[in-house]
């Protein structure tokens, strides 16, 4: 009896562990069975999920409670990734991966070729969604494959002005009033590195350089071009480009100079130098004032101003797109064409300055007559309407266009801080470029 | 196998010759004693199972699609394109200066931070192995940055060694030194970055030590103490003889820990900087190498490739830690036969 009955305690653990490891294995590749995107209907109830990055305006400003508050059965959850870069890699991993996607996730413009050309399946067509149709002509066709599919709805762009410290103006002999300013480098880059060279001369004391990064020059002057990296075919042409060796020339020429704090913007060093004001200006699309106005803090309120950049140009600039695998599509599609619409844009820029790209918003005068209080009542919707009006109306992007645009910036850097000389940077640039596209 | 060798005298005979009671049993003998002997002869492996299922699935299956990838030229947004390229991705690598760069990194990176990492343990265990009020305490402090995240250790660190308004530029400014720039100097990030390993596993490493302390016989001691020997004599000819297998151990377990390295650099360049190691891939290690290729370029067939050199270089270093070790111990064989 009792052998029988350790036999068949024998039998039993023998089952279990044999069915607990088969469970191993099964719930390791399990996942597959719900949504995978988090969001879903429950009792009547809908859940969206969204993943955005940087400051998109949405969830600092309330307009996702508004949305709430308005659509009672709606919840939304969004993550906000601080860096596009980190948000981007996650993106692509969900992407290949097919899992750990949310249902409406946001799409940078250096990315939006590259999701346009290779994943636009897994987005959700939205060409087709009503009261779309007061967008800036070229916004919406940076997200159109060549059969007419719209992965995404455009949200800002970026039109570029410089951010200036009067104070430190002042100190340095310069100008201080937004049109004189304007004035010393109107028409050209190069008068802005030349009046940063009259900064160096005549600011007494040290610990102040006159921009934060070469980069940001660099960026400037190459988003004033309707063709970057890329031309119309999708080659390769920074090399021969005179706007990219141009840009490069000047960017090096302040950095070689001491013109620059030498940081890199959006990392470490950057926010405690725009609080500690270790740099006079920063070259700033409409999108960044909110990000200066929360680092700078209530302390430099006033000190900041803007004034137009040399030549117009769009540094940036996001979408909205819904993924195909999401089980509450319409509802989300839903929740990003209203994000997006006029009313919200509007808003959005008022209270963080990110432009609208709606041309509708653009002519609305809640925009156009919009001041800025921190930036000492500076009239942003005047000073960028105006470097809107110059953006070129077609916009080449390319596949890799985030990740040269790195790579550049990691060039600048070797001539700002490792001390090489820019035909060496730029001969690891080209390396690099190619390592990255090839 | 080894493992149904005890079972066997007990139910083995069971099964020839049916007990007693079997009559009552519903079951045929025959069929019954099938069961038991699979029961006897299965249930080992059905114990075993999940660790190596497990392992197929999580360790196995994936060493050998990396190699199948390495072999391709495939993109991350593109899986489904795979392109035979044979080996060109190895040599590819073989020929790219930022693999040499990578592996001069690890190496220099491995040894700064391993070395001074295992000494401290050890003094640190060997004073932690003293009687003293409030042990306990003093062990679970040694023990809590081990508990720590890498990212949250690795973000403090990368505040603290910020070029303008980092602490330990501040500090070295009190006494007359310029700023360093930590990050875009080379041997300064790298001193940095293993000064976040260290932190994180010097008190991980002297405990082991000191459990490792607190086996060997106090007689040593005490014989020692009788003949002369200071508490320094002491530790050098008892204590670290007495825990040598230990420190093998730590240092296969750093040396393994030392090839991967890949959080504390990522965070402390943050951003793209993070991914290739510095503006000039100063500190840029295999690890991010993989990284930077996999999920920055997303070219997954080199990402691979780079997996499975680094694979290749853990085997390598650890035969020839084994051919060391036989050389070094034949050596010392005769000699310490004739001392004993």
């Amino acid at each position: 009896m009792s052998r029988n009955q350790k036999l068949l305690r024998t039998r039993i653990t023998g089952a279990v562990s044999a069915v607990a490891a088969l469970g191993l294995i099964v719930g390791c590749s399990g996942g597959g069975g719900d949504s995978g995107t988090g969001g879903g209907v429950k009792d009547g109830k809908v859940t969206i999920t969204m993943g955005l990055f940087g400051v998109m305006g949405y969830k600092e400003t309330g307009l996702l409670d508004r949305y709430m508050k308005e659509n009672p059965n709606v919840t939304i959850k969004a993550e906000v990734a601080g860096d596009e870069q980190t948000y981007y890699t996650a993106l692509q991993t969900h992407l290949a991966a097919g899992s750990g996607l949310k249902d409406i996730q946001g799409i940078e413009i250096g990315r939006a070729k590259e999701l346009v050309d290779t994943q636009a399946d897994k987005f959700v067509d939205l060409a087709g969604v009503p009261g779309i149709d007061h967008y800036l002509p070229w916004k919406l066709s940076q997200v159109t494959t060549p059969d007419k599919k719209l992965i995404g709805l455009g949200t800002d762009i970026g039109p570029m002005a410089v951010c200036y410290r009067k104070d430190l103006f002042e100190q340095a002999g310069l100008p201080t009033d937004r049109n004189e300013v304007a004035k010393l480098w109107a028409g050209d880059w190069s008068k802005y590195v030349q009046a940063g060279k009259d900064f160096k001369a005549g600011f007494k004391g040290d610990g102040v350089a006159f921009m934060d990064s070469a980069s940001g020059l660099f960026n400037a002057m190459i988003y004033g071009n309707s063709e970057q990296f890329y031309d119309k075919d999708g080659k390769l042409i920074y090399r021969d480009s005179p706007t990219v060796t141009g840009a490069w020339d000047l960017a090096s020429q302040a950095a070689t100079s001491g013109l620059t704090a030498k940081l890199r913007q959006f990392q470490p060093g950057w926010d405690p130098g725009l609080a500690n004001s270790t740099f006079a200006t920063t070259v700033c699309p409409a999108w960044m004032l909110g990000h200066i106005t929360e680092k700078a803090g209530p302390k430099n309120k006033g000190k900041w101003d803007v004034a137009k950049a040399p030549k117009g140009a769009n540094w940036g600039g996001s979408f909205l797109g819904v993924m195909e695998q999401s089980p509450v599509k319409e509802e989300a599609k839903k929740l990003v064409a209203w994000l997006t619409a006029p009313e919200q844009q509007e808003f959005v820029f008022q209270k963080l300055g990110n432009f609208p790209s709606s041309q509708k918003a653009l002519t609305s005068p809640a925009v156009t007559g919009a001041k800025q209080e921190y930036f000492g009542n500076a009239p942003i919707g005047e000073i960028f309407g105006a470097a809107a009006q110059e953006i070129p109306d077609e916009q080449v992007l390319g596949r890799k266009d985030g990740t040269i645009k790195d790579i550049f910036s990691q060039g600048l850097t070797l001539i700002e801080s490792q001390n090489k000389s820019p035909e060496e940077a730029w001969k690891t640039t080209d390396e690099r470029i190619e390592k990255a596209t090839g | 196998m080894a493992a149904s060798t005890p079972v066997a005298p007990a139910g083995g005979p069971a099964g020839k010759h049916p007990a007693p009671g079997a009559p009552e049993d519903s079951a045929p003998p025959r069929r019954r004693a099938l069961l038991h002997r699979l029961d006897v002869r299965g249930a080992p492996y059905a114990f075993v199972a999940p660790f190596f299922i497990v392992f197929a699935a999580f360790s196995f299956y994936p060493l050998v699609y990396t190699s199948w990838i390495s072999l391709h030229r495939v993109e991350l947004a593109t899986m489904n394109v795979m392109e035979w390229v044979a080996f060109d991705n190895y040599v590819a690598l073989w020929e790219d200066e930022r693999f040499w760069n990578a592996v001069g990194n690890t190496i220099t990176l491995g040894v700064i931070s391993t070395v001074p990492q295992l000494l401290m343990a050890l003094g640190l265990a060997h004073l932690l192995n003293y009687r003293m009020r409030g042990s306990t305490f003093f062990r679970v402090a040694a023990l809590t940055p081990y508990a720590t995240s890498v990212g949250a250790a690795a973000l403090v660190f990368t505040m603290l060694f910020e070029r303008d308004f980092g602490m330990i530029n501040w500090m070295l400014g009190l006494f007359g030194f310029d700023n360093v720039d930590f990050e875009n100097n080379k041997w300064a990030a790298q001193i940095a970055i293993s000064t976040i390993v260290i932190w994180r596993w010097t008190g991980y490493n002297a405990l082991l030590y000191l459990a490792a302390m607190q086996a060997v016989p106090r007689e040593r001691y005490e014989a020692a103490a009788i003949d002369g020997a200071s508490r320094w004599q002491q530790f050098l000819t008892v204590t670290v003889p007495g825990i040598r297998s230990t420190i093998v151990f730590t240092i296969v377990l750093s040396t393994i820990g030392a090839t991967q390295l890949f959080g504390e650099p990522l965070i402390f360049g943050q951003g793209p900087n993070g991914i290739t190691g510095g503006a000039d891939n100063q500190y840029q290690t295999l690890g991010l190498l993989l990284y930077e290729e996999g999920w920055k370029n997303y070219q997954m067939g080199r990402a691979a490739t780079v997996a499975w050199v680094m694979f290749l270089l853990l085997v390598l270093v650890f035969v020839i830690q084994r051919v060391v070790r036989r050389a070094a111990s034949r050596r010392s064989a005769p000699t310490r036969s004739t001392a004993s």
